[in-house]
């Protein structure tokens, strides 16, 4: 009630807000997303606070889960079936496969289910809906930050030298991220109004680790086949991470233009459903 | 209303919000949506065949809110008012861009913000200190402006001590204190409330009202949901009457509420439309017999007090069966009583209980009445407005040994 707040006021003053039923392709206000980037800020850090309350192991489960999945690869694919691993150590080969991964499934799931896991807000308050996905972000990347430091630590007891191109390396935790997000919008949608997306999520990364270089490099599959093996963003995301760690094997170059290009495509497309669909979540929720 | 000389903040033009049945069976899962499409098909594939013409209307469409329109002018206080199901709070969320009108449209000059639910997005594992920035973002605050309020919020809510406690360790009226405490800070040209200030303790319910003046003289606007004609009446200078959708009054508060309580006392539109009615009789209102407030439904004062409840009966009651029951805000019988072989005729009858006095904690209480005859229920009320006991507090101060009665004491130690 001070005059302090008559400055945010004059700015809000200009804004006139029409109401009307909307149809045909939405239109992005990068404006008003810009206008609400503290509340993504605190749905971001609610996330991550809220993330292992009440646990024991609290932020060593980000690194149980991939080490202990390491540790079970190693014995199946190393020891049993022989997988060749690209001239590295089969673990850190595994564990560098699995930390991508883990940030891209966890996103994904996460940001599948983000709407309806925050139904109460989406029938009470206005904002910019596409906050709700892009929050389940975050966490996601603080496990994949904790797990990374244990995988320098492999690095270096295996004693391997990281070249420069480890400073690729953010580029594929965005284009990872990205991947997640492309899908994860699709999903959020179709998850409000079918509760079936929730069960089809676990399924559908157990099928997608299958398809994607974690357990085995990209070079076992057979030439003919590659390009349409490199229509999984994933694929990309996983050798191209391998490649700026440890760069064994030349940079994956096509494999990651193809993956990158999908992965725009299916954004720009699950932004745009995203926005289509979002009028009606407050109904459906 | 058409020379007010004050700018508009929110003019609205034939709103209205049509839900299919779909919608209103939200929780299908694809099958069902198959399965759906699916008989839509054969039925579809049968008109074609037979040449008949489909339905004009689709069966199974709900207009919740039809053809509305009104105007409010900057630094109106407007009242919303109509029973359950009128569409009150569908236009709250259509006005708060929650949901969009299926036609019509609205325009609004300057930042709105809406109250529909005290504590929206509240988290029990996050602390007070983290729930008050997470629920300011979510009602449109900006860091800055929370940093700067912090301490005002966490003042007004009396928290202090526990700011830094995850809100799960709060008892209720803590937790609502609060939540309650960041949406009163907020500064929205525009505020739209639904009925949230029926929270906490009578004294927090006053400081709510206080801010919710403050905030009106401050020059803002705002849009008003409330069951309590009272309320209406002190806060408001107009109101608009929704029933079944559409606007059936707009004016003065005096002539709506006026009008809106003259259709309550008829039994032909009971305001609370799914009660069991005979057709005997009715319950109409219930009041406190010379009040010492300007409230017939508030209790200021310790001491005896008589409670009036009075029915509209068409038909003779020969063997009446009256109960009585007082129930607290978490459904817990404080006092009950009944009578027999009560004799009632034709007309507006009275039932009046005096009693020595309440000696309850200060809150919100309601009052449920029933008159059985040899036929069984005649009616059965849960009471409006609630009771609302604001007496002063004589008990243990803190929030973890409050008891359900407020005896003073006398203590003697030797």
């Amino acid at each position: 009630m001070s005059g302090t707040g008559s400055a945010v006021r004059s700015r809000a003053r200009a804004a006139t807000i029409e109401i009307r039923a909307h149809r045909g392709l939405p239109r992005p206000s990068f404006r008003e997303l810009w206008e609400y980037r503290d509340l993504l800020v605190f749905l971001m850090l609610r996330d991550i606070k809220v993330r292992y309350k009440q646990t024991v192991l609290g932020w060593t489960w980000a690194v149980v889960q991939p080490f202990l999945t390491m540790v079970v690869f190693s014995l199946l694919f190393d020891r049993l079936a022989r997988v060749p691993s690209d001239g590295l150590p089969y673990p850190v080969f595994a564990f560098a496969g699995l930390l991508p991964w883990q940030l891209f499934a966890q996103t994904l799931t996460q940001s599948a289910n983000s709407v309806v896991s925050n139904g109460a807000l989406v029938t009470k308050v206005y904002f910019p809906r596409v906050l709700i996905p892009f929050s389940a972000v975050l966490a996601g990347l603080v496990d994949f930050g904790v797990a990374f430091l244990v995988l320098l630590t492999m690095v270096s007891y295996y004693g391997l030298r990281p070249s420069l191109a480890i400073l690729a390396v953010p580029f594929f935790v965005l284009l990872a991220v990205a991947s997640a997000l492309a899908v994860g919008l699709w999903l959020a949608v179709v998850n409000v109004r079918f509760r079936d997306v929730r069960y089809t999520i676990p399924f559908l990364t157990q099928l997608w680790l299958f398809i994607t270089p974690v357990a085995y490099p990209s070079s076992l599959i057979p030439s003919p086949w590659t390009v349409l093996y490199a229509l999984n963003p994933m694929a990309g995301v996983v050798e191209g991470f391998r490649w700026a760690l440890f760069g064994s094997t030349g940079a994956p170059g096509a494999l990651m233009l193809v993956s990158s290009l999908v992965v725009v495509a299916l954004l720009a497309g699950g932004l745009l459903f995203f926005q289509a669909s979002e009028r009606a979540f407050a109904d459906l929720v | 209303m058409a020379s007010d000389p004050a700018p508009l903040a929110l003019c609205a033009t034939g709103l209205g919000k049509r839900y299919t049945l779909d919608h209103w069976k939200p929780r299908g899962t694809l099958r069902e949506a198959l399965d759906a499409a699916g008989r839509r098909m054969l039925s579809w594939a049968a008109r074609t065949a037979s040449g008949e013409r489909p339905p004009r209307r689709p069966p199974g469409v709900v207009w919740a809110l039809r053809g509305v329109s009104f105007e409010v002018a900057s630094g109106e206080i407007v009242g919303l008012i109509g029973r359950n199901g009128a569409g009150k709070s569908t236009l709250l969320r259509i006005l708060s861009r929650i949901t969009e009108p299926t036609e019509g449209h609205a325009v609004i000059h300057g930042r709105i913000g809406s109250l529909l639910e005290v504590g929206t997005g509240f988290h029990p594992e996050l602390t007070g200190r983290e729930n008050v920035y997470l629920n300011g973002a979510i009602l449109g605050m900006r860091r800055r402006e929370i940093d700067r309020k912090f301490d005002q919020i966490v003042d007004f809510a009396g928290v202090s001590r526990h700011v830094d406690t995850p809100v799960k360790y709060y008892s209720s009226g803590m937790y609502v204190r609060l939540a309650f405490a960041v949406a009163a800070h907020l500064e929205p040209d525009i505020l739209l409330v639904d009925e949230v200030l029926a929270v906490g303790d009578l004294e927090f319910q006053r400081r709510c009202l206080g801010k919710m003046d403050e905030v009106a003289r401050g020059g803002r606007t705002i849009l008003f949901v409330s069951h309590h004609m009272n309320q209406v009446r002190r806060l408001c200078q107009r109101c608009i009457w929704l029933d079944q959708g559409e606007v059936r009054l707009a004016g003065t508060t005096v002539e709506v509420v006026a009008a809106y309580e003259r259709a309550a006392m008829q039994a032909s539109t009971p305001l609370d439309g799914d009660r069991a009615y005979s057709g005997t009789g009715r319950f109409v209102r219930w009041e406190l017999v010379k009040p010492r407030a300007d409230e017939p439904n508030f209790l200021l004062e310790s001491g005896a007090l008589t409670v009036r409840v009075l029915m509209q009966v068409n038909r003779p009651v020969r063997h009446g069966h009256f109960g009585i029951t007082l129930y607290n805000a978490d459904s817990q019988i404080m006092w009950a009583n009944a009578a027999s072989q009560l004799v009632l005729e034709p007309g507006l009858r009275t039932f009046e209980l005096e009693l020595p006095g309440l000696p309850l904690r200060p809150g919100v209480y309601y009052w449920h009445v029933s008159l059985h005859d040899e036929h069984g229920l005649v009616d059965y009320w849960q009471c409006v407005p609630e009771l609302i006991i604001g007496t002063e507090p004589v008990t243990h101060p803190d929030d973890r040994y409050q008891g359900v009665l407020n005896v003073p004491w006398d203590l003697h130690v030797s």
